[in-house]
């Protein structure tokens, strides 16, 4: 590139020059040392390993599945093997109905299916028909029955069957009551989920065609056939089936203004209608890592600490004898960072010496449930559920 | 209170004047740098708006109106023609009192009942009121006479408007109001009709009895007056064409010169006309030409006038014995239709002036063009109200009523025997008037011929879509005629329309700009009590024009003064004068709308007390000093008031309608779950916007996502919608009524068939025959198992003959195909001939899918473009999932910052838990939130600054590359769906005359290939499917032709050949396939004498 300025001074010289530079290149790249096998150059391996989250966008975001996506590095990109040896989970908070772990050695991918599986794969139980015997309420039959829908039940699904088809019985329904009445000269009343009664023997409404035919039955078809009552199952003797939360408000009633129904719930999953979706969010963020590159010190440093709201930094005294109070930021709280970018937004004077990474492989991730099941056990589930669909893949491959 | 109404009656080219006025400013320069100062006021100014509000509503200028009309002017009508008095023998006669219009009420078994607006909506009744007159009348004839004086006699009932003075709802508060089923915040000013509320638009028009001057296409210099006065409508034009000035008045056949109707009004002196016009050299320079032309006519003396006059009167055919009495005519005609609105009796001294100041504007305007007027001034309109209406409506039908009622009173009266006393009150109680202002308001025709009227469209049924939308259809102003397409002048926004009418509240369109809607403070005048007002200026200094001379009408040192468009006269001190009338009116001596105005051009100070007029209020300000003061807003503070506003957007929207919704039983679209948006402005706020909200907040985030985005259409989770996002319910009405024959035979509900075909159909019907509320509904079931009887004329059928035959007539349900519906609503009532009558409400509760119409509050309106799972949706590190996603490329061209700062206000208001409001105006006084404030709080709640997060894929679950905008905004769905678009067909039904499939939804009809297609397809070469188009899946018929003489022929199923009728044989016959539609258009070309033959080519060839 600078031989162009050479050619117009001398015309004579360049070919000699030329020659003599390629020369020189050539035994410059021959002197190069190899490129390290096995291990990548410190800027690869942080698009490898990191996001970082430049002021107007993040770059490198995405990450390589391919295992041979480095092999001219020598370097093989296979995640099994660094997965077996270091995938660590750490349980950072566990309550009932919210859990949040870190899953370190794991790329987004797999953690992105678990996400997923838990969304739209891990079934519970929902109501899916209601039969209205009486609805006064100003509440629509559909909207009334798309509220009831929406409740999450407290059973484990696992103790029940897809219903494909079959008629109702005690292995796939649940039924509930629900019969409230604002009596004529009360208040206004609000029906709220408590007020859903579980019924172990199933439907207590008589099919309409049964009516007249069979009077003389002792017991006349109901709109489940139950062979026996589900509270004389173990898991429910001693564990009445109901709402998570007795305190949804289902509807509201004014004087003289009755609901009368029943509703069946039934196993499905979250694919279907997001009622049967096990978690309100489930979600996760890479671990992010804040990092300062150059030293910030004094005043620039408490305004630093001032400027995040989420308190990330923190200011360490590293005044000696000599000079006293000496101040320097330091990165305090990276997990806390929500990443509103204020420290690297233009203008403040710390924007280039300050750098916010995500780091690819450690996922924060964070499960809240509907109350359902423990998030703990959901997790497992979408796990087990991954293995099925792994095996699925084996076996319909081979 | 400070706050003046200033209206705008001041002619154009002075607004600066005005404005300067108003401000009390130093009259002499302008003073620049006084101009430019920052004005120190009252930072919250905006608080006056509520207040002036509660004390106006939206809707105040329909109930003035019609409040007046009811309190005042049905009293002048009934005043003006009080009395009926028999031609046969005078002292028989009857005299109106006095009359009024009572509450409404419901006359049932001949007892009164109070009743309610909503009753009337649901049983379909008109809710009125009587109209009650106390008369004086004689009873019996001849010898046996006697002077009966009746209180509150029923002459017909009035529609009345809701929440007017006589309508049961005023005052009520909000317990009584729900109690009666109202919606609180329903404004009222609309008629219920026979079930349906009608809204009377206001109606724009030229305002009356003013002097407009404007040049017509040729160049020609027009003074017109249009005149309107209790008794006559006219138009005058004084029109100046070729240096000389004529009179145009409909009832001459020619235009008559000026000078001539001069002389005519008794002005005979050349000179005392120049004097009257001005003493200017140059008017009489311009005046010129004319007098020469009536001096060549020959025309002298008032006589001669007249005679001249007389000869270019319109003749009529039918006035043969008038003839002689012409030049009476000739005198009535200036007096009674020539410049009607300048009343005199038989001195015409001040139509002469009139005049005069008409030639004097002329020739203002020629010599400078300036001194036109703007015929789209706002000042120059004048808007009439529904009282106006109903006002020369009911004046109308009274008079008629008035003129039969004599009518038949002579009748009687002329005959010799009569067994009954005789008096004019028995005629009085007829349906007449009531029928007439039911007809006329529910139909929207006003044809009254007494003036000319007959103008269709004038009421609507309210547009109940939105409250938004109800209200705005309340504040809509239409032009009174048709203007032209092309014309642009009446369609561009005027700047004196400022404050007066919406300058964005348009419709698109061919209405563009015609149609306009009030401004939310604009208030339009009623009439206001001229005589008080006219003895008022008298008193304050104003020299009559009686005692004027010709010279001194237009002296230097004097104004005139105009009232209403008539010279009162002339005042030395125009701006004390003027002054002096204003303080009168801010002391509350005078009107508030009255309004006067200084026109220093003109020489004239201009008074206005007339109805139309659309006013603002406006803070006096002395020197530049508003005398609104900082203690005056302390004094506001309190209370909040909720007062309705206008607002153009989300008419369409679906939301709550009323707070009375669901007892209505009409047409409904409502949102299951509404919400109230998160950003909102002050003015949403005093809207009730919160209270009746039409949309869902949603979380937006602006990307690109699957390319199922593009043209503004967005990608919707399936979540969202699975938790209930933009559900909405569809109310239908369906209705049926059981009718009376002329034989006494009635229709009758049959028991539903439990078994059979038809009993599918009738799933949905109770034991009684009509469906049961709850029940789920699908298409063509029967609603209502009718049956009509077969026989419906003839004899008389007694109740007791039970079994004569009837057939089915059921009443079915017609909807979406495969779609279920649930009857909601079933009432029962009896109609205006008590016939039963059951309406059924059908809901149907819908989903979105992909092609529903949604939009943000920013005209972004986009369609569904599909609907993805939640899985598939991204997600931000706070695991927030957005319920849309937005393609970007629909911020840069529509440049909608409001949506940006929509988005960040909501996202900051959800984070911090608090409404934020997003004026455009009103930062500094705290309305408004400004976008640094609102990042500020962003970024306290851990956000970016700019509202971009960090947000991870969530197919592969990386974090995408760019921050994505993403916060929650307001989005509404709109009624447009597909379920009630989509359609297609196969084979269906016909035209029964071409044999081609139908047109349209509603008939199930095909996709027309029209000639565009057609081309296309012939420019393709694509010949065999053009045939199959356009013939085989059309009307494909097959025709019998004659070989010999190339017509058509037909089939005989005797013979088994086809026959030609004109050879009257079948030897030489062949069949062709053509249209239907050719073979009918050779036909009907057969019956109009025209011969088409076909004759093939091949066959000849044979």
């Amino acid at each position: 590139m600078s031989s162009d300025s050479e050619d117009t001074t001398s015309g004579s010289e360049s070919e000699a020059s030329d020659s003599a530079k390629a020369n020189s290149t050539l035994e410059f790249i021959e002197k190069l040392s190899d490129v390290p096998m096995g291990r990548l150059p410190p800027n690869i391996e942080f698009q490898r390993t990191r996001v970082e989250c430049k002021a107007d966008a993040p770059i490198h975001t995405d990450t390589f599945q391919y295992n041979g996506a480095y092999a001219s590095m020598g370097v093989d990109n296979n995640l099994v093997d660094s997965f077996c040896d270091n995938f660590k989970v750490e349980v950072i908070n566990l309550t009932e109905d919210e859990m949040e772990f870190d899953m370190i050695g794991i790329d987004p991918a797999l953690a992105n299916a678990f996400r997923r599986i838990l969304i739209a794969e891990v079934p519970t139980m929902a109501i899916e028909k209601v039969l209205i015997a009486n609805n006064t309420s100003v509440i629509q039959d559909e909207v009334l029955a798309h509220r009831l829908g929406l409740i999450p039940i407290k059973v484990d699904p696992r103790l029940f069957e897809f219903t494909e088809n079959n008629t109702p019985n005690e292995k796939n329904t649940i039924v509930f009551k629900l019969h409230v009445r604002c009596e004529r000269g009360g208040q206004r009343i609000s029906v709220k989920s408590k007020e859903l009664i579980w019924l172990p023997n199933g439907s207590e409404y008589p099919l309409e065609s049964q009516d007249t035919k069979s009077e003389s039955s002792s017991k006349p078809k109901t709109y489940t056939s139950f062979t026996c009552s589900q509270d004389s199952l173990p898991e429910f003797s001693d564990n009445p089936i109901c709402p998570t939360s007795g305190d949804i408000t289902i509807a509201r009633l004014g004087p003289g203004q009755e609901i009368d129904l029943e509703a069946h719930a039934v196993k499905g999953i979250g694919k279907t209608h997001a009622k049967w979706s096990p978690v309100a969010p489930v979600w996760y963020r890479m671990l992010p890592e804040v990092i300062i590159s150059q030293d910030i010190e004094d005043e620039m440093a408490e305004k630093l600490v001032a400027t995040c709201p989420v308190k990330v930094f923190d200011i360490e005294d590293i005044g000696n004898d000599r000079i006293a109070g000496k101040k320097r930021a330091t990165v305090a709280r990276p997990r806390a960072c929500t990443l509103c970018r204020e420290c690297i937004r233009e203008g403040k004077g710390w924007e280039n010496s300050i750098s916010l990474q995500r780091k690819k492989d450690h996922f924060i991730f964070k499960i809240e449930s509907t109350g359902v099941l423990p998030p703990e056990v959901l997790f497992t589930e979408a796990v087990k559920i991954l293995e099925d669909k792994c095996d699925r893949v084996i076996s319909d491959l081979s | 209170m400070g706050v003046a109404l200033d209206s705008s009656v001041d002619p154009p080219g002075n607004d600066k004047q005005r404005f300067t006025n108003a401000r009390q400013a130093p009259q002499s320069a302008i003073d620049m740098e006084f101009l430019a100062a920052p004005i120190k006021s009252a930072k919250d100014k905006f608080a006056l708006v509520p207040e002036f509000l509660k004390v106006r509503g939206l809707v105040k200028q329909h109930l003035d109106s019609f409040n007046y009309f009811v309190n005042t002017g049905i009293k002048k009508i009934v005043r003006a023609n009080n009395r009926i008095e028999s031609e046969i023998d005078p002292t028989i006669y009857l005299e109106f009192k006095d009359i009024y219009v009572d509450k409404a009420s419901v006359m049932s078994m001949g007892k009164t009942d109070d009743i309610s607006p909503n009753t009337c909506r649901l049983s379909d009744m008109t809710y009125a009121a009587p109209i009650k007159v106390d008369i004086v009348y004689i009873r019996g004839s001849h010898d046996r006479k006697e002077k009966v004086e009746r209180k509150g006699v029923t002459i017909g009932r009035m529609p009345i408007m809701l929440q007017s003075c006589c309508c049961t709802l005023l005052g009520k508060n909000e317990a009584e109001l729900a109690k009666l089923g109202e919606c609180p915040l329903d404004p009222g000013g609309y008629f219920i009709i026979k079930g349906n509320e009608k809204v009377l638009l206001m109606q724009e028009q030229l305002s009356k009895n003013r002097i407009i001057i404007d040049m017509d296409k040729k160049g020609n210099f027009n003074a017109s007056v249009t005149s309107s006065s209790e008794r006559i409508k006219s138009k005058t034009v004084i029109q100046m064409e070729n240096q000389r000035i004529y009179l145009i008045l409909n009832q001459f056949a020619k235009k008559i010169p000026i000078m001539v109707v001069m002389k005519a009004l008794g002005m005979t002196s050349d000179q005392e006309v120049v004097q009257m016009v001005g003493r200017d050299p140059r008017y009489g320079a311009l005046l010129m030409p004319s007098l020469e032309d009536c001096a060549k006519e020959g025309i002298y003396t008032q006589e001669q006038a007249l005679d001249y006059l007389e000869s270019k009167l319109k003749r009529f055919n039918f006035s043969g014995s008038s003839s002689e009495k012409d030049s009476a005519r000739v005198m009535k005609l200036l007096r009674d239709v020539f410049l009607a609105n300048v009343m005199c009796q038989n001195d015409f001294r001040p139509k002469c002036v009139y005049v005069a100041v008409m030639l004097r504007r002329i020739m203002d305007a020629v010599l400078n063009k300036d001194a036109m007027d703007d015929k789209d001034y706002v000042g120059n309109k004048r808007i009439e109200l529904s009282g106006q209406l109903i006002s020369l409506l009911f004046e109308d039908l009274f008079k008629t009523m008035i003129t039969d009622i004599k009518k038949i009173g002579d009748n009687i009266l002329s005959k010799r025997s009569r067994s009954s006393a005789f008096d004019f009150a028995q005629q009085l109680t007829s349906d007449r008037i009531t029928n007439g202002l039911e007809r006329t308001l529910s139909t929207g025709n006003f044809n009254i011929k007494r003036f000319k009227m007959d103008s269709k469209g004038m009421s609507q049924v309210l547009f109940r879509l939105s409250y938004i939308g109800c209200l705005g259809h309340m504040t809509r102003v239409k032009p009174q005629f048709e203007k032209t397409r092309k014309v642009s002048g009446p369609r561009a926004l005027q700047p004196s329309q400022w404050g007066m009418l919406c300058p964005c509240d348009t419709p698109e369109g061919e209405q563009c700009g015609l149609v306009k809607n009030l401004s939310l403070m604009a208030h339009v005048t009623t009439d206001e009590e001229e005589g008080p007002l006219m003895s008022l200026c008298k008193c304050l200094g104003i020299e009559g024009l009686e005692i004027l001379s010709a010279e001194e009408v237009h002296s230097p040192y004097s104004f005139l003064v105009f009232f209403n468009g008539n010279i009162l006269g002339k005042h030395k001190k125009p701006h004390h004068f003027a002054n002096a009338l204003r303080k009168l009116r801010r002391a509350g001596k005078i009107g508030e709308f009255v309004s006067v105005f200084v026109n220093e051009k003109q020489r004239s100070v201009y008074i206005a007390s007339d109805g139309g007029r659309v006013c603002r209020p406006l803070v006096i300000a002395d020197k530049g000093v508003p005398r609104v003061k900082e203690h005056h807003m302390q004094e506001l503070k309190d209370g909040s008031p909720r007062n309705t506003y206008q607002c153009a957007m989300g008419k369409q929207a679906m939301g709550n309608i009323a707070y009375n919704q669901l007892q209505r039983m009409d047409m409904l679209y409502l949102l299951v779950y509404p919400q109230r948006p998160l950003l909102t402005t002050k003015t949403i706020e005093l809207v009730g916007f919160d209270k009746l909200g039409a949309g869902q907040n949603a979380t937006v985030a602006v990307m690109s996502y699957s390319g199922y985005d593009i043209e503004d259409a967005i990608v919707m989770n399936k979540a969202s919608l699975d938790r209930g996002f933009g559900r909405c319910i569809l109310m239908k009405k369906f209705s049926g009524t059981l009718q009376k024959y002329e034989n006494d035979a009635r229709d009758r509900i049959a028991r539903p068939y439990r078994d059979g075909t038809d009993a599918g159909r009738m799933r949905a019907l109770d034991n009684d025959g009509l469906a049961a509320p709850g029940e789920i509904i699908r298409n063509n079931d029967i609603l209502m198992n009718k049956q009509v009887p077969q026989v419906t004329r003839g004899p008389q059928i007694s109740p007791s003959q039970l079994n004569i035959p009837y057939g089915n007539a059921p009443v079915s349900y017609k909807g979406p195909h495969g779609e279920s519906c649930v009857v909601d609503k079933v009432t029962l009532s009896s109609d205006k001939h008590n016939n039963l009558c059951s309406k059924f409400l059908i809901r149907h509760t819908r989903r979105p899918e992909v092609g529903d119409k949604f939009s943000s509050r920013h005209g972004q309106k986009g369609v569904c473009g599909t609907i993805v799972q939640q899985e598939d949706f991204p997600f931000s590190e706070r695991g927030i999932c957005p319920d849309l996603i937005m393609n970007p490329h629909g911020f840069p061209s529509r440049m909608t910052v409001g949506k940006m700062i929509e988005l960040l206000g909501s996202k900051a208001g959800v984070s911090c838990g608090r409404f934020h409001y997003g004026s455009a105006f009103g930062e500094p006084s705290g309305h408004a939130d400004k976008v640094e404030d609102i990042s500020e709080t962003l970024v306290r709640m851990g956000f970016s600054y700019d509202g971009k997060d960090l947000i991870y894929s969530g197919i592969t679950g990386c974090p995408l590359q760019a921050y994505i905008f993403m916060g929650p905004i307001y989005y509404q769905k709109l009624k447009h769906m597909v379920l009630d678009k989509m359609h297609a067909r196969g084979s269906g039904p016909r035209v029964s005359l071409t044999r081609q499939p139908t047109e349209g939804k509603a008939r199930n009809g095909g996709l027309r290939v029209g000639e565009m297609e057609r081309d296309c397809l012939i420019a393709y070469g694509a010949s065999m499917l053009l045939y199959e188009r356009l013939m085989l899946s059309s009307d494909p018929f097959e025709v019998h032709v004659c070989k010999e003489c190339g017509l058509l022929g037909y089939y005989s199923h005797k013979l088994k050949t086809g026959i030609c009728s004109s050879c009257k044989t079948g030897d030489k016959m062949y069949t062709a396939k053509m249209p239907y539609a050719c073979k009918l258009l050779i036909q009907e070309l057969q019956s109009m004498n025209i011969v088409p033959r076909i004759k093939p080519e091949e066959l000849e060839k044979e």
